[in-house]
């Protein structure tokens, strides 16, 4: 089933900042958001993974099937990295995260608190957390921040497998990780949002 | 669910999780309860159960702004709020284990402090009722408090002040209960009540601290 944004507006704060965003998202595809700091990518992912409200518009096909990773990887440092793992896989009802742990080169890693990571080694924890939901759709903020070389070819290597299987990859990033991706500039949208009223979020 | 209830608990237990400070924090209060109103055994038999009952409302509340703050913090909250969980079952699960990890060990040392207020042998099994009947619902109207001031930086102190008044009714009750047990009167309405306060916010309470968190979040 695709993932269909319809004529989206997003804002933060009260404030719109983007207005008219249309895609449409097919199994084994993939979109990259690109735009400068403040366009508002963050916040058309966040909107788009339920986090928040639109302002107008409809996203169809995202019931209980978006994984949602973003700056902050939700990790608990006293938590080893088996048990952070597990824990994520079992609120998705999952068992499996060897492929996982795997995936993103934990195995030595398994044993050890999160706490005691360093920040590359937690965002492949993070990462990895995308794959035992078993979610079709990654919603992607930014995801190869503080990783290294190889860790983004791995990272790029496990959104291919996950585009092989059906799954959908939505992400906003600035570097190029070699997966073949439609492009969507937001500073496009922005104007039409300059002509948005402001709004009250909170009674939407 | 079951996971997130284990996860708070390991995480309560390990280090830095904060399990055994309220516990001491109530056996500290009623410790130097003595110390400010004199030892006098007349006089502390007689204000046993409230001061039992204020130490344990105050003690849950020490630990309160670390319920949902540290899961907003690093980030899991958010992923929380995409995963199947709904957020009433995230918020309803989290009072929970913080009602084992806080309330329930305040229950079981309160008879032992009773002892040193001199509290009165009638005083103590309806003492120990009206805690394990009354401390849920400190837990479940903490967190409604905590979803109202995640996100704020020290919102710890707002916590406190927007928690402490709905507190009112369940202290009330619940050292009134006590208070009438350890005199030896019947202590069956006041329970009857706190018991009734304690339902209506553990079956309401989920409803509003998850629309709360759902603003929250944004």
């Amino acid at each position: 089933m695709d993932l269909t944004v319809t004529d989206l507006a997003v804002g933060r704060g009260g404030v719109p900042l983007l207005a008219g965003v249309s895609f449409v998202l097919s199994p084994g595809r993939a979109l990259v958001l690109r735009g400068p700091n403040g366009s508002g990518k963050t916040t058309l992912l966040r909107t788009i993974a339920g986090l928040q409200p639109a302002l107008a518009g409809q996203i169809a096909g995202t019931d209980e099937r978006i994984a949602y990773a973003a700056h902050a990887d939700g990790l608990k440092a006293a938590l080893t990295v088996a048990e952070n793992l597990a824990f994520w896989a079992a609120v998705f009802g999952q068992t499996e995260t060897r492929a996982a742990v795997a995936a993103f080169d934990l195995e030595g890693l398994v044993g050890r608190r999160a706490g005691a990571l360093s920040a590359g080694q937690k965002r492949r924890l993070g990462l990895a957390r995308l794959m035992v939901t078993g979610r079709p759709i990654w919603v992607l903020d930014e995801p190869t921040v503080s990783l290294d070389t190889a860790s983004v070819a791995r990272f790029a290597d496990a959104v291919r497998a996950h585009l092989a299987g059906g799954g959908m990859a939505l992400m906003a990033t600035h570097i190029d990780l070699g997966i073949e991706a439609e492009v969507l500039d937001v500073a496009g949208f922005q104007a039409q949002a300059a002509a948005l009223e402001q709004v009250d979020e909170a009674f939407l | 669910m079951r996971a997130l209830f284990f996860r708070d608990l390991r995480l309560a237990l390990r280090a830095g999780g904060g399990f055994g400070l309220g516990l001491a924090f109530f056996l500290i209060v009623v410790v130097l309860v003595p110390f400010s109103v004199g030892a006098e055994a007349a006089l502390l038999s007689r204000i046993a159960p409230g001061v039992l009952w204020l130490g344990a409302l105050l003690a849950c509340l020490l630990s309160l702004d670390r319920l949902l703050a540290v899961d907003w913090e690093d980030g899991a909250l958010d992923l929380l709020a995409t995963s199947p969980l709904p957020l009433e079952g995230i918020v309803a699960v989290k009072a929970a284990a913080h009602w084992v990890t806080t309330g329930l060990p305040l229950v079981v040392v309160a008879p032992v402090l009773g002892v040193l207020l001199n509290l009165p042998v009638s005083g103590y099994a309806v003492l120990v009722l009206s805690l394990a009947l009354g401390t849920p619902a400190l837990s479940m109207i903490g967190a409604f408090g905590a979803a109202l001031t995640v996100g704020i930086k020290r919102g710890g102190l707002l916590l406190s002040l927007l928690v402490l008044p709905l507190y009112v009714p369940t202290l009330i009750f619940g050292a009134e209960a006590a208070r009438r047990a350890a005199d030896g009167l019947d202590a069956g309405t006041p329970l009857m009540l706190l018991a009734g306060v304690s339902g209506a916010v553990l079956a309401c309470m989920p409803f509003a601290a998850g629309a709360v968190l759902r603003v929250n979040l944004r």
